[in-house]
């Protein structure tokens, strides 16, 4: 009997001794590192951080990158969602295209619109055929800061919106069909059965959508390296030049410390703006 | 009702289309070498498949050593979430316990800070433990990322296994284990499966603790980070090119539970 009392531990035992050592003691040490530079409290790390010229532009370019891209994604998955759901013949072909690129890396696919929009890429082959620009043009440099905002979203628009889609897709299976019968019924249309039923239906899963995009574009990295390099610093790209280049790990952990306040803040609005009591839930 | 149809199947077309065409775009800049790197203006179709361009890009050095430490690296991820998940999912499914519900929480929010703030001190303590700027260091860092992931998928997976079939291998005489590994394992294995390959995917594509972590025995995604802004573009798209296939791949394998991994996932 004891035995068997013991088994459930055990068995979560190597799991929560590997998380022990490898996610909670970093944790801690890196808050330790941002706040402790020579073992007292001192908000030097972060005050060094604040006025390094990067700083401000990291941070407003963090937020332009979100404040475009996640919105922009959640419309454009909803309105995948919604064909995917009037699809009868080849809805698995589909879905699985359209979820290609949540299986490709961040970098990847700054890789790939590196290679459509870079001087000499196919974007400026079409212009030039459009008879639009007279040979190539560079969109990516610090000359061009809104048409290089605009590939990096496009870029994260491209790789990210499949997250979104699989879970508004889950999500709306979810939805009983007989409510929007019954509105056809009543005479509702398409539109007003989207907006009244539907997308008050999908409130929880776009909720959840909200919440993991937005903390996986607050880490955004590697696609931004890939299109622009150092010409548009965000937050992670910070933290990484003051722990490679500069070799600063105080000043690193401290951008790491904003990028977590940053997330953990986000998640806590969308959890109350979007909170649904438990009786309005499908 | 006919032109809407026509509308309709012409969005979805292009929404595949937006998907795919950038894919093969970069496919070509991979497979074309420089002359069409950096060819102006651009053709649509690749003239003629070059040899010497495929075999400029079988031959760029850097890329496939690193491929080979990102293969190391993400099996060496998919192994340890999986044999220490595993069984925690088991636990979670199976029996009712104190502190059940804590530990559910524990693993959920693994996932809700950045990974920055989880590879930064990890260089200094893989420096003393001689892990730093190994594929093995770098896989266990990714077996973090991972571990929420196999833990819920597979607490779902044994949850939907009746409890029934393993209590009647009890009756005829099985011990829990060889109960667990006659009966229950081989039902689970095809979801399990579909978790090892999400967790080799996580690891083959994370960027940032890949790049911190390493100098020397850089896995694929740390070398193209840092030869971005220094080597010519064909081999930037050919790198590129090379951590697409795989994922690709998975997404099709797995294609049958993308609903449940994210389902879970999300939740």
């Amino acid at each position: 009997m004891r035995r068997a009392a013991m088994t459930p531990y055990l068995l979560i035992a190597p799991a929560t001794i590997f998380l022990g050592v490898l996610f909670v003691a970093p944790l801690v040490q890196t808050i330790a590192l941002a706040f402790r530079p020579e073992g007292s409290f001192s908000f030097g790390n972060f005050t060094t951080m604040a006025n390094d010229i990067n700083f401000n532009v990291a941070i407003v370019n963090t937020f332009k990158v979100i404040l475009l891209a996640v919105p922009l994604q959640v419309a454009l998955a909803l309105g995948m969602a919604m064909m995917l759901r009037h699809m009868r013949a080849g809805r698995d072909i589909v879905l699985w295209i359209w979820s290609i690129p949540l299986g490709i890396s961040d970098l990847a696919a700054g890789l790939v619109w590196l290679a459509i929009l870079t001087d000499r890429g196919y974007l400026n082959t079409l212009l030039f055929h459009l008879g639009i620009i007279p040979g190539p043009e560079s969109w990516l440099t610090y000359e061009t800061p809104t048409a290089l905002l605009i590939a990096i979203v496009v870029a994260e628009l491209w790789r990210a919106t499949p997250i979104v889609l699989v879970i508004l897709a889950a999500g709306v299976q979810l939805v009983p069909k007989e409510y929007n019968e019954a509105a056809e019924v009543f005479g509702a249309t398409p539109w007003q059965r989207f907006i009244r039923i539907t997308l008050p239906l999908l409130r929880p899963s776009i909720q959840t959508a909200l919440i993991l995009r937005t903390v996986l574009a607050f880490e955004m990295f590697a696609t931004v390296l890939a299109l622009g390099g150092r010409n548009f610093p965000v937050l992670m790209s910070e933290a990484f030049n003051w722990q490679n280049f500069q070799q600063d790990y105080g000043v690193a952990a401290a951008y790491a410390v904003v990028v977590m306040v940053c997330s953990l803040a986000a998640t806590l609005i969308y959890l109350r703006v979007l909170h649904t009591p438990a009786a309005q839930l499908p | 009702m006919t032109t809407r149809h026509a509308m309709f199947l012409a969005g979805i077309a292009t929404l595949c289309a937006w998907v795919l065409l950038p894919i093969y775009l970069i496919a070509l800049g991979a497979i074309g070498g420089s002359e069409v790197v950096n060819a102006w203006p651009k053709p649509a179709w690749p003239s003629a498949l070059s040899v010497t361009a495929l075999q400029e890009f079988l031959h760029i050095e850097g890329v496939w050593w690193s491929v080979l430490y990102s293969v190391e690296a993400a099996c060496l991820c998919m192994v340890v979430s999986i044999v220490l998940g595993a069984p925690a999912g088991y636990a979670l499914a199976r029996y009712q316990f104190r502190g059940a519900t804590s530990f559910r929480l524990f693993v959920l929010l693994t996932r809700a800070f950045p990974v920055a703030i989880l590879a930064l001190p990890l260089t200094v303590g893989f420096i003393r433990l001689g892990l730093y700027d190994t594929p093995v260091g770098v896989g266990l860092m990714h077996s973090v990322l991972a571990m929420p992931f196999a833990v819920l998928i597979s607490a779902s997976l044994f949850q939907a296994i009746p409890r029934e079939l393993e209590e009647a291998a009890w009756v005829f005489g099985c011990s829990g284990p060889t109960a667990f590994f006659r009966v229950v394992l081989p039902m689970a294995l095809p979801g399990i499966t579909a978790a090892a390959i999400f967790a080799f995917v996580i690891s083959w594509n994370e960027v940032f603790a890949a790049s911190v972590l390493t100098v020397r025995h850089k896995t694929l995604t740390a070398y193209l980070l840092t030869v971005l802004s220094e080597s010519p573009l064909h081999v930037q798209f050919a790198g590129g090119f090379i951590l697409i296939v795989p994922s690709v791949l998975f997404i099709f394998l797995v294609r049958r539970h993308l609903f449940s991994l994210w389902g879970i996932a999300s939740r």
